[in-house]
C-alpha cells in the first residue's frame, strides 16, 4: 500500500457512488427498532422503482439521534427522516422525485444538530463501517501515511502535545505528554491499549464510535503505535457490545487485507497487529491497571501506580492506554494541525467532547460539542429540556464516580475543571438527566449499590465501606435515620475518599457527597428529629 | 449475572468425549497456542458453547492452558459474564442502568419477575426461563432497554414486557418440540 494505491481506493469508491445515497442508521439504536428491515425494504424500493442506477441505500453507523429512531438521512439532499417504519420504505424513495412521504420528518437546523461540531463523530451516520472504502474514500489513512512519511515520531508526540488534547476516558491526563513518556520508557517491546470498555451506565459514546466507524479509531491507535514504538495493539471493549465487536474485528480483517495493519505499514519499518479483548462483565476493568490484568487473562483488579502503565503495563512493558474517543481525535489532528485543534474550546480544556444525553430529556442521543459549552445550552439548547413539560432538576456527569449538578448551576462552563469546582467530574461523557420525580436520596442509593457491587474487594475502605454507605441510605430512605446517621454518613464518605486504592473507591462517594451538598432538603425530610 | 435455583430437567449441557462443542473449543485454544493470557477469551468461548462453565470444564479448560483450576475457577467468578450455573432455555435480561433506572426500568423488572415467577438472577424451576438484570447495554438511547433471547428492544413498557414474556412462556419449548 502506498500514497498513490490510497487514493486510487478513495476515486474508485467515489466512481462507484450513486448520485443519491439513502443512508440508513444500522447502529445498535436504531438496530434494535427494526433497522435492518428498514434498509432491505428500501433497496427493495429502489429496485422496484428501477432506480438502481441513481440511487443507493447504504446502512451507515449512528446519526446521534438515537431517541428518535430509526433515523434515515437522504444524502447529498440533506433531508432527515425519524421514526422510519419499514412500510415507510416506498414512500422514501418516492419523495426523491418529489412523492409525498408517509415518515416523520426531522429538523437538521435543530441546534441538536447545528450546534454540534464533529470532530470525533465525523463519519458517524455518513459512511458504512463495515466497508474500508468508504473511510478512505473520506480521507481516511491520510494521516497515518503522512505520520510515518513526513513526521519523525517525537514531531507526532510534538504535535498531539500541542494540540492539547486530553484524555477522554474520565481523568484528562494530557495525551501528548503520557506519549513521551512511553516513548522515552525502557523496554524491548511496547504496546498501545485502547480502552473500550466504558462501564459508566448512561455512556455510550465509545461503542457508538466503535460501531460507526472503527477505522478511524484503529488509525489513531496506528499513528500512536508509530509514535512510540509499539508493535502490538489491543482494543478491550465491553462484552455487551457484540455490535461493536463484529464491526471493529471486520475492520480489523479489512485494514490486514489492505495491508494497512500488519508488517511494513506504507512501505516502512511499522510493524503493527491489533487484536480485541473482549471484556466480561466488570466496572473495575476500565481501570487501566485492571484492564492490563484482565487482558494478561486474570482476575480484573488494580494495583496502586506507580508504576504507571507508560512505565510497566502489559507483560511489565511500556505501555499506552487511551481511550476511543482521545485515539478517535487523533487522525484530525495530523490531519489539520494542533494549531486549528488547540482553536477549539477553552484554555484548559482544548477540542471537543462527546456526550451522551440520556435520561428525562426530549433529545436522547450523542452530541459532540466545542468544549466550554455550558451545561444549560446543552440539556436545554440541545436536549430540548425535559419531556411532557416536566422541569429538568439536575444532571448527573461521569457516572458513579460523578456528582449531581442541580439546575441552579447549569451555566457551568463543560470543562475539566469546571465541572470538578461544583463537585463533580468529566468522566466519559455520560449526561444522565433527572427531572422533578426523580429523589436524589434514591439516586445515591442506587449509585452506592452500583459501586457496592462492582468494588473489586482488594482493599477494605472500598470493600467494606460501599457497603456501610449503602446500609446508612436504606436507612434514611426507610425514614429510619436519625441526624447522627447523615454525620456518619458524611464522615465515611471522606474515609472512602481517601483511602481507597483506585479511582472506583476514592470516587464512590462523589453522589452522596454532591446530592448531600445540593439536596440537603431531601435528606431532612426523610431524617427523624 | 449470577443464577442460582438449579433443575435437574435441563438441556443437555454436559460434555461428553465426542462432543463436537469439545473440539471447537479445543480449536479456539490452539488458535491461542494455550496461551494462558487467552483464558478469559477461552472462558467467553466456553460459555457460548455450552450455555455455562460446568466445573469439569472448567477443569479441563485449566489443564489445556497449563494453570491450576483454582485460578481458572478465580477468572470465572470474578467476571459478572461467566455463569457457573444452566442458564434457562429463555432469558431475559433487563438494563438497570442509570439512562434506564430513570427511566423506569425497576418497574420493567417487577412486571418481569410477575410474569416469570422468579426474581432476577434467577432460573424458573423446569429450566425454561432465567431473569437477569444488566449495568447498561449501551442503547441509553432507547432506555429502558431489555434483552430478550439475545434481541434488543428499547422504549419498552411493562405491559409489552408481560406480554411478550408470557407468550414465550406459554409456547413450546424446544425440548418438547424436539420430541
Ligand atoms: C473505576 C474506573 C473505571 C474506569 N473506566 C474507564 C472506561 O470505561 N473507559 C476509559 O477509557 N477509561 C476508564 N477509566 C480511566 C482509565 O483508568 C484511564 O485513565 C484511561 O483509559 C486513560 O485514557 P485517556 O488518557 O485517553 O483518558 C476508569 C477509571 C476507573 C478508576
Ligand atoms: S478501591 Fe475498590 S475497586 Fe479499587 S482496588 Fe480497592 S476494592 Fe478494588
Ligand atoms: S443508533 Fe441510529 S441514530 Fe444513534
Ligand atoms: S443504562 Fe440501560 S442501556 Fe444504558
Amino acid at each position: 500500500m502506498d500514497l498513490h494505491e490510497l487514493q486510487q481506493i478513495a476515486r474508485r469508491e467515489r466512481e462507484r457512488r450513486r448520485r443519491i445515497r439513502i443512508h440508513c442508521c444500522t447502529s445498535l439504536g436504531c438496530h434494535a427498532s427494526n433497522a435492518i428491515e428498514i434498509k432491505r425494504r428500501l433497496e427493495e424500493a429502489v429496485i422496484a422503482a428501477g432506480l438502481e442506477g441513481e440511487i443507493e441505500v447504504a446502512g451507515v453507523g449512528c446519526m446521534g439521534f438515537c431517541g428518535h429512531g430509526p433515523m434515515v438521512e437522504i444524502d447529498p439532499e440533506n433531508i432527515l427522516y425519524e421514526y422510519v417504519s419499514p412500510d415507510d420504505a416506498p414512500s422514501i424513495v418516492a419523495s426523491i422525485h418529489g412523492g409525498a412521504c408517509t415518515a416523520g420528518r426531522g429538523d437538521k437546523n435543530h441546534p441538536f444538530f447545528a450546534r454540534q461540531y464533529p470532530i470525533v463523530r465525523k463519519n458517524g451516520g455518513k459512511i458504512d463501517p463495515e466497508r474500508i472504502e468508504e473511510y478512505i474514500a473520506a480521507g481516511g489513512y491520510r494521516s497515518l501515511y503522512r505520520a510515518i512519511n513526513e513526521m519523525t515520531p517525537a514531531e507526532v508526540i510534538d504535535e498531539i502535545t500541542r494540540s492539547g488534547l486530553r484524555g477522554r476516558g474520565g481523568a484528562g491526563y494530557p495525551t501528548g505528554l503520557k506519549w513521551a513518556t512511553v516513548a522515552k520508557s525502557r523496554g524491548d517491546r511496547r504496546f498501545v491499549v485502547c480502552n473500550g470498555d466504558e462501564g459508566d451506565p448512561g455512556a455510550f459514546m465509545d461503542r457508538s464510535v466503535l460501531e460507526s466507524d472503527p477505522h478511524l479509531v484503529l488509525e489513531g491507535m496506528s499513528i500512536a503505535a508509530y509514535a512510540v514504538g509499539a508493535d502490538q495493539g489491543y482494543v478491550y471493549v465491553r462484552g455487551e457490545y457484540p455490535l461493536a465487536i463484529e464491526r471493529l474485528q471486520k475492520a480489523i480483517n479489512q485494514a490486514k487485507k489492505h495491508s494497512l495493519l500488519g508488517s511494513q505499514i506504507f512501505d516502512s519499518a511499522l510493524d503493527f497487529r491489533v487484536d480485541i479483548r473482549v471484556g466480561a462483565g466488570a466496572f473495575v476493568c476500565g481501570e487501566e491497571t485492571a484492564l492490563i490484568a484482565s487482558i494478561e487473562g486474570g482476575r480484573g483488579q488494580p494495583r496502586p501506580r506507580p508504576p504507571y502503565p507508560a512505565e510497566s503495563g502489559l507483560w511489565g512493558k511500556p505501555t499506552l492506554i487511551n481511550n476511543v474517543e482521545t485515539f478517535a481525535n487523533i487522525a484530525s489532528i495530523i490531519e489539520r494541525g494542533s494549531a486549528w485543534y488547540s482553536g477549539i474550546g477553552t484554555e484548559s480544556s482544548r477540542g471537543t467532547k462527546v456526550f451522551a444525553l440520556t435520561g428525562k430529556i426530549c433529545n436522547t442521543g450523542l452530541v459532540e460539542v466545542p468544549m466550554g459549552m455550558t451545561l444549560r445550552e446543552i440539556v436545554e439548547g440541545l436536549g430540548g429540556g425535559a419531556p411532557d413539560g416536566g422541569t429538568v432538576k439536575a444532571v448527573q456527569t461521569g457516572g458513579p464516580s460523578g456528582g449531581c449538578i442541580p439546575a441552579s448551576l447549569f451555566d457551568t462552563p463543560v470543562d475539566y475543571e469546571s465541572l470538578a469546582k461544583v463537585g463533580s467530574i468529566m468522566g466519559s461523557g455520560g449526561m444522565v438527566v433527572m427531572d422533578e420525580a426523580t429523589n436524589m436520596v434514591e439516586l445515591a442509593k442506587f449509585y452506592m449499590e452500583f459501586c457496592m457491587d462492582e468494588s473489586c474487594g482488594k482493599c477494605i475502605p472500598c470493600r467494606v465501606g460501599t457497603v456501610q454507605i449503602y446500609r446508612l441510605l436504606e436507612k434514611i430512605t426507610a425514614g429510619e435515620a436519625t441526624p447522627a446517621d447523615v454525620d456518619q454518613l458524611r464522615a465515611l464518605c471522606q474515609l472512602v475518599r481517601d483511602t481507597s486504592l483506585c479511582g472506583l473507591g476514592q470516587s464512590a462517594p462523589n453522589p452522596v457527597i454532591s446530592t448531600l451538598k445540593y439536596f440537603p432538603e431531601e435528606y431532612d425530610a426523610l431524617i427523624k428529629p | 449475572m449470577e443464577t442460582s435455583s438449579v433443575s435437574p430437567h435441563m438441556r443437555d449441557t454436559s460434555a461428553s468425549i465426542n462432543d463436537n462443542r469439545l473440539k471447537i473449543l479445543e480449536a479456539t485454544m490452539k488458535r491461542n497456542q494455550y496461551r494462558p493470557d487467552a483464558l478469559i477469551e477461552v472462558l467467553h468461548k466456553a460459555q457460548e458453547l455450552f450455555g455455562f462453565l460446568s466445573p469439569t470444564l472448567l477443569i479441563s479448560v485449566a489443564r489445556s492452558l497449563h494453570l491450576p483450576p483454582s485460578r481458572v475457577y478465580g477468572v470465572a467468578t470474578f467476571y459478572h459474564f461467566f455463569s457457573l450455573a444452566p442458564q434457562g432455555e429463555h432469558t431475559c435480561t433487563i438494563c438497570l442502568g442509570t439512562a434506564c433506572y430513570v427511566r423506569g426500568a425497576n418497574n420493567l423488572m417487577v412486571a418481569a419477575e410477575g410474569a416469570i415467577g422468579v426474581s432476577a438472577g434467577k432460573t424458573t424451576a423446569d429450566g425454561t426461563f432465567s431473569l437477569a438484570s444488566a449495568r447498561c447495554l449501551g442503547a441509553c438511547g432507547i432506555a429502558p432497554a431489555v434483552i430478550v433471547d439475545g434481541v434488543v428492544a428499547g422504549n419498552v413498557t411493562p405491559r409489552d414486557l408481560s406480554a411478550r414474556l408470557v407468550a414465550l412462556l406459554a409456547s413450546p419449548s424446544k425440548d418438547e418440540s424436539r420430541t
